[in-house]
């Protein structure tokens, strides 16, 4: 029983739920009154920051499984169960997704000019969404939220976005859509599997994967569970929504896309394709890896060559997203490989900081240019010089400076490929030395100068950032200096989770032959079929 | 050993304050204006004052090395990394060359920005920079070391690219850092390979390690040359030597400290504390003394011919760099590390002078617009020939004992071809240090009238340290160099590179033949400098027009930025320019788009049958029921 | 042979022309009309079938009677629509009635 039991204090509901209570609270104030939105957005944001925070000091790093359960009833005939808890992994996202959620209402204060309710009561639900995915610990809640989240995602694209905002609100609704649906079968596949063999009907995502699933189940749910996650980190090849997405974003859009929802794609591949399906997964790790690493390059590649900054930054997630699967996957590619997938959690944290900033950066370049394409600024340092140097900050951070966030992880995540294979990682590395050639190259051509003329004066009449600009951006600095100096506080919750993990995976290693006929096993799978 | 308190506190304080003069400075500076320099430069003095208790530390203490690990830095499953310092006789050596080193540049600083617009964050930024140095040679984690690494790298990056708004400023800060990461890549590689290998990255397990012969040699050969990657990068060696030359575009005193005294070392530093590992591998050691001499004779051919004072230099830097990693890859340790040692201070104060002379000429940097310096800044003259002659090696400069040593090493270990090379490295030196010498400060002066009625001696605050370096680049060598192998420095970091021999030097005989061979060489070099720059100054002319590929190649640095620019360069991009446009766009998104189209066709042959008329739909019902009559009727018949 | 036969076959060829008019027919008046025979013809299946065949006798009765109800009911409704058709297109041919032609 854990400590949330004994006091009766349903905590993580309440993190979850608060927005809901701003909602309601705004749609009583009633239209036209922008202020009051904000103000309210921010209080429950806010408090549902520093509950999340104070989750995480009361969090024993050191216990096993879920803590602050929560545990009753909700459809009876299917034994469907209102289920909330969080182990390590899940408890630092929802942490980074209450941090983005004040973030970002700080920095759309001025952003949004039209429809505020709509937008801010749009943000609210989009965390409530996200903050459930990453409690759930019943699969039927897990969906309901997984999909609930979409919903908001999609209005804050659709109507407060760019010029092609509604090609691009489909695009994402439609790839995020085609995976739930995979997932959704496998679910009931996986449900029903449990009932026919055991007799029990369950939703209970902890006892679900304890059972031992048959090899066929589990190669077809395995797939079905992954393609969902896969697009929704985004790899190669099913990344094409995130980048019009991004773009046509506003700017609290694209952090939240980038901070959290990109997450949910690893997150879902620890918690559920690795230990439902540890058999297929060891089969596929060679795949996974290898698709990884191809997008590491692929997005670097790619990101070099962007006109816009939005698409840059947006190409480079697919690039910095690329360690977390295959630092995943590697990971359980050996026995007590537990530093690649450390360093893909870290990886993701650390991303979830760094592109958000990046993210908040081009919004408030833009705000200021009404442009984003790279080649309309320069020389933008002299009359911005604070946004100059955050920008270079994160810039840094991004393109893995020792000592700040990005490195750790992708030095973990890298090394669990080089244990896996050497080639691999020398291949993925190379998207090392391509991160600082974008990402210089992009500062260079905004903030300092490559033109061909010695002096350019910039053309726009800028103001440097304000407070509230300051202030939306500081966490995220404290952050990414913490983690790249003393990432012992993120790691310590992950050390246990990641151990049940591999405990779970170890057993798969032994009996198949690592994966390298996966292609002829899938050939068998489907002869199976018919 | 375990640290003791009072050292615990210096090698902490040692880099944390210049981190919080770097801090202050970049959040106040701004605020203090003209005194913005006061309190940057006043935690480099204390740091620097910690860092000579550092190298007393070791000078007391030879023969233990301290240890201190503070806390964890990365634990992750069985991946372990500490925040651990070090310091050992390698490493004192190293404290006192970028504490005292660092500590006179910030004083000259003071002087030559006086007056930018950026005076704050210059210092700002040289007080990071002296953190991460700091860092780096006090690690005692190949991790730790690799975060000081590329933490002198975004430094270099910040001050190259100082005056940002000039594009070649911005150009050159951009491309040191990408090619930086090149070699970089070797090193992460290296690290993995290591830990893979020993399970640690901290010196002294990997040391031990490898000296029990746990790691196999053709994996030691790999991480030998991984390793060498990174020091090819960092410190300049062909074919990532590009980045240095325009380096110079950041302001002098970076030139000096950066470019020439510290950071490139950092290659060297690097190799030399992997000694243990080095010596295992025989293709490594020689892989380092070819690339070495290679780079070397190869910048000296550019050297020749560069207009640019500064270029020069920087060729120079190169080319001495080139010739420390021969010291290292025949073997000759300690020759490596002392020459490391007087380089740091002869060319710190090349490029210093040369800031003096740029200062005088109001920020002329081409040697064909000056001339007849000798007089006018008579200080900078001066120090400048201890340092010229320093470089070119006559004796008792400091160059000297430290060059020989290095090409008495390659004779004797029977290296007859590098040996060869570097007397002709030694005769090129001579000629483009003294072109130098006397294109600069003597003859007529070349500028215009107005630029030549400004000319005048630096401030004291530049001065003085000019002064206070020569003394270094003067007698160094003499202090801690003579007798030649068997100095004072070589019984000081013995207990580094444990298992060299040694020979007694023979001053009648081998050992004195060959310095005196390449003494010879050196004032040869500087006499054709004389000739041919003094005296018949149209023979320089006629020898280009004779050889005008010869010349060319060298004043265009034998064309390697345009050869970058087409093979790395030009295919990456346009190899991302494919994906970009044809793949991602075309294909991929071709795809996902064609999937969505395809439906869009398929609805739009089935629109036809929408005919809008109830009737129709109701004869569909009709045949669709007598359809379905029909096969029940042929199901329950069969 | 019984005679139950000659009344379903007589029913089956009601409809079939009722069928027949309401897929061919333009005026929606007829249309309705021959939907009435359709329906008349099932409700003449049903009654026959009720006499003839003991099991049946209640409920096919039934059955037609609520077919009646229904009949009327869907022609109050189904001549109200044409009217009010009518009111704006000024027309009752079927083959004019294709807004949602896709």
């Amino acid at each position: 029983m854990s400590w949330s039991d004994q006091i009766g204090f349903p905590l993580l509901s309440v993190i979850t739920f608060l927005p809901l209570a701003g909602v309601v609270l705004i749609l009583l104030v009633g239209r036209g009154k922008p202020v009051v939105y904000k103000v309210i957005s921010l209080i429950v944001t806010l408090a549902a920051f520093a509950l999340s925070a104070w989750m995480l000091f009361a969090f024993k790093t050191k216990l096993p499984g879920m803590q602050f359960a929560e545990n009753i009833s909700w459809i009876k005939p299917l034994n469907i169960r209102y289920g909330m808890g969080v182990d390590g992994i899940a408890a630092l996202l929802v942490f980074l997704t209450t941090l983005l959620g004040v973030i970002v209402i700080i920095a759309s204060w001025n952003y949004v000019k039209d429809r505020e309710l709509g937008f801010f009561v749009s943000l609210l639900l989009l965390q409530v969404g996200m903050v459930g995915v990453f409690c759930a610990t019943d699969l039927f809640l897990f969906y309901v939220f997984w999909e609930a989240m979409l919903i908001p995602m999609y209005f804050i694209i659709g109507v407060w976005g760019g010029p092609r905002r509604i090609y691009a609100a489909i695009k994402f609704f439609l790839f995020t859509l085609i995976g739930s649906l995979l997932m959704l079968l496998a679910i009931i596949a996986v449900v029903y599997y449990v009932k026919d063999s055991s007799g029990a009907l369950t939703f209970d995502i902890q006892a679900l994967s304890k059972v031992v699933y048959s090899y066929h189940l589990q190669f077809w749910a395995f797939l079905a569970f992954f393609v969902a996650f896969a697009i929704k980190v985004p790899m190669f090849p099913v990344h094409t929504w995130l980048p019009d997405a991004h773009v046509e974003a506003p700017t609290a859009g694209s952090v939240i896309l980038a901070g959290v929802l990109l997450k949910m794609g690893g997150y879902g591949m620890l918690r559920f394709c690795l230990p439902f399906f540890p058999d297929a997964a060891v089969t596929f790790v060679p795949w996974v890896v290898g698709l990884s690493v191809v997008a590491i390059v692929y997005g670097a590649l790619v990101s070099l060559m962007q006109k816009d900054l939005k698409k840059l930054v947006a190409y480079s997630s697919v690039s910095h997203m690329g360690f977390v699967t295959a630092g995943i996957f590697a990971g359980i590619a050996l026995v007590g490989n537990a530093a690649g997938i450390e360093g893909a959690i870290l990886v993701m944290l650390s991303h979830g900081f760094l592109t958000g900033a990046l993210f908040l950066m081009v919004g408030f370049i833009y705000e200021r240019t009404h442009t984003r394409l790279i080649a309309d600024m320069g020389s933008l340092a002299k009359p911005m010089p604070i946004a100059a140097g955050f920008l270079l900050f994160f810039a840094f951070g991004s393109l893995g400076l020792p000592g700040l966030s990005g490195f750790v992880g992708e030095f973990l995540s890298l090394f669990g490929v080089f244990e896996y294979s050497r080639w691999m990682a020398a291949v993925a590395a190379l998207g090392v030395i391509l991160a600082a050639a974008y990402l210089l190259w992009m500062f260079q051509r905004t903030m300092f100068n490559d033109r061909g003329d010695d002096e350019v004066k910039p053309s726009f009449a800028l103001k440097d950032l304000g407070l509230r600009e300051i202030v939306s951006l500081l966490p995220l600095v404290v952050f990414v200096i913490w983690m790249g100096v003393y990432p012992q506080t993120f790691l310590e919750f992950l050390h246990v989770p990641v151990q049940v993990i591999l405990h779970r995976v170890t057993p798969s290693l032994n009996d198949t032959s690592a994966g390298i006929g996966a292609l002829a096993q899938l050939v068998d799978s489907v002869r199976g079929l018919f | 050993m375990e640290g003791t308190g009072y050292m615990k506190i210096a090698v902490a304080l040692i880099p944390l304050l210049p981190l919080l003069g770097f801090i202050v400075t970049l959040l106040f500076g701004k605020r203090w204006g003209k005194h913005a320099h006061i309190f940057p430069v006043a935690m480099v003095t204390i740091s620097a004052v910690l860092s000579v208790y550092g190298f007393e530390w070791a000078f007391r203490h030879q023969e233990e090395t301290f240890v201190w690990n503070a806390f964890t830095w990365i634990a992750a499953g069985q991946f372990t990394v500490p925040w651990g310092f070090q310091v050992d006789t390698l490493t004192g050596v190293m404290l006192l060359v970028v504490g005292v080193i660092g500590m006179l540049v910030h004083y000259y600083s003071i002087g030559y920005m006086h007056g930018d617009e950026g005076y704050y964050r210059f210092f700002a930024y040289l007080n990071l920079f002296m953190f991460a140095m700091f860092v780096l040679i006090l690690a005692d984690s190949y991790l730790l070391l690799f975060l000081g690494w590329e933490g002198v790298g975004l430094c270099s990056y910040l001050l190259i690219s100082f005056w940002f708004r000039k594009k070649s400023a911005s150009q050159a800060g951009k491309k040191a850092f990408i090619v930086n990461r090149v070699g970089d890549f070797g090193f992460t590689l290296a690290m993995f390979a290591i830990f893979v290998a020993t399970g640690t990255l901290q010196f002294t397990g990997v040391f031990e390690a490898a000296e029990k012969g746990e790691i196999a040699p053709s994996l030691m050969t790999w991480i030998c040359l991984l390793l060498f990657t990174g020091a090819i990068g960092k410190s300049a060696q062909f074919p990532l030597h590009v980045w240095l030359p325009d380096a110079m575009e950041g302001p002098t005193p970076v030139s000096a400290l950066i470019h020439a005294a510290t950071m490139v070392n950092a290659g060297v530093y690097m190799v030399a504390r992997s000694y243990p590992l080095f010596i295992q591998s025989d293709t490594a050691m020689t892989v380092v003394m070819v690339v070495g001499i290679f780079t070397s004779i190869f910048a000296a051919y550019i050297a020749i011919t560069q207009n640019d004072i500064k270029k020069v230099i920087a060729y120079s830097t190169i080319s001495s760099l080139g010739l420390m990693f021969v010291a290292l890859g025949a073997g000759a340790w300690v020759a490596g590390i002392f020459y490391l040692f007087a380089h740091g201070f002869f060319k710190g104060l090349m490029f210093l002078c040369s800031g003096s002379v740029i200062h005088a000429m109001g920020g002329e940097q081409d040697m064909r617009k000056m001339g007849g310096l000798r007089k006018k800044i008579p200080i900078t003259f001066w120090t400048m020939l201890i340092g010229a002659l320093s470089m070119v090696g006559v004796i008792p400069f400091a160059g000297f004992w430290a060059k020989d040593e290095i090409l008495g090493a390659t004779f004797i270990d029977g290296y007859y071809l590098v040996w060869a090379v570097g007397l002709l490295i030694v005769l090129l030196t001579g000629i483009y240090v003294f072109r130098l010498i006397f294109l600069t400060f003597f003859g007529e002066n070349r500028s215009d009238a107005e630029v030549q009625a400004h000319i005048h001696e630096s401030p004291p605050v530049m001065t003085v340290p000019l002064i206070l370096l020569s003394i270094p680049a003067l007698g160094l060598g003499l202090l801690v160099g003579v007798p030649p192998e068997s100095g004072w420095l070589h019984g000081f970091l013995e207990p580094v590179f444990f298992d060299l021999e040694h020979e007694p030097f023979t001053w009648i005989g081998e050992g004195g033949a060959l310095m005196g061979v390449s003494l010879v060489l050196a004032l040869v070099g500087i006499a054709i400098a004389w000739w041919l720059y003094m005296r018949q100054t149209d023979v320089p002319g006629r020898i280009a027009e004779r050889v005008p590929w010869a010349y060319k190649a060298s004043l265009n640095k034998v064309y390697m930025d345009d050869i970058y620019a087409v093979v790395p360069v030009g295919a990456t991009l346009g190899f991302a320019g494919w994906l970009w446009t044809f793949v991602d766009a075309k294909i991929i998104d071709g795809a996902v788009n064609g999937i969505a189209l395809l439906w869009g066709w398929i609805g739009d042959r089935l629109r036809p049958i929408q005919t809008g008329r109830v009737q129709n739909y109701a004869l569909y019902v009709f045949g669709g029921m007598i359809a379905l009559v029909v096969v029940l009727a042929w199901v329950w018949g069969s | 042979m019984n005679a139950l036969y000659w009344w379903l076959l007589l029913s089956f060829l009601l409809f079939c022309i009722g069928a027949f008019g309401v897929l061919a027919r333009r005026n929606v008046i007829l249309v309705v009309m021959s939907l009435e025979i359709m329906l008349n013809a099932v409700n003449l299946a049903l009654v026959a079938t009720a006499n003839f065949r003991a099991g049946a006798k209640g409920a096919g009765t039934l059955f037609a009677l609520f077919i009646i109800v229904l009949a009327a009911a869907e022609v109050t409704v189904g001549l109200a629509i044409v009217i009010a058709n009518y009111r704006n297109r000024r027309t009752v041919q079927t083959d004019t009635f294709d807004e949602l032609k896709g």
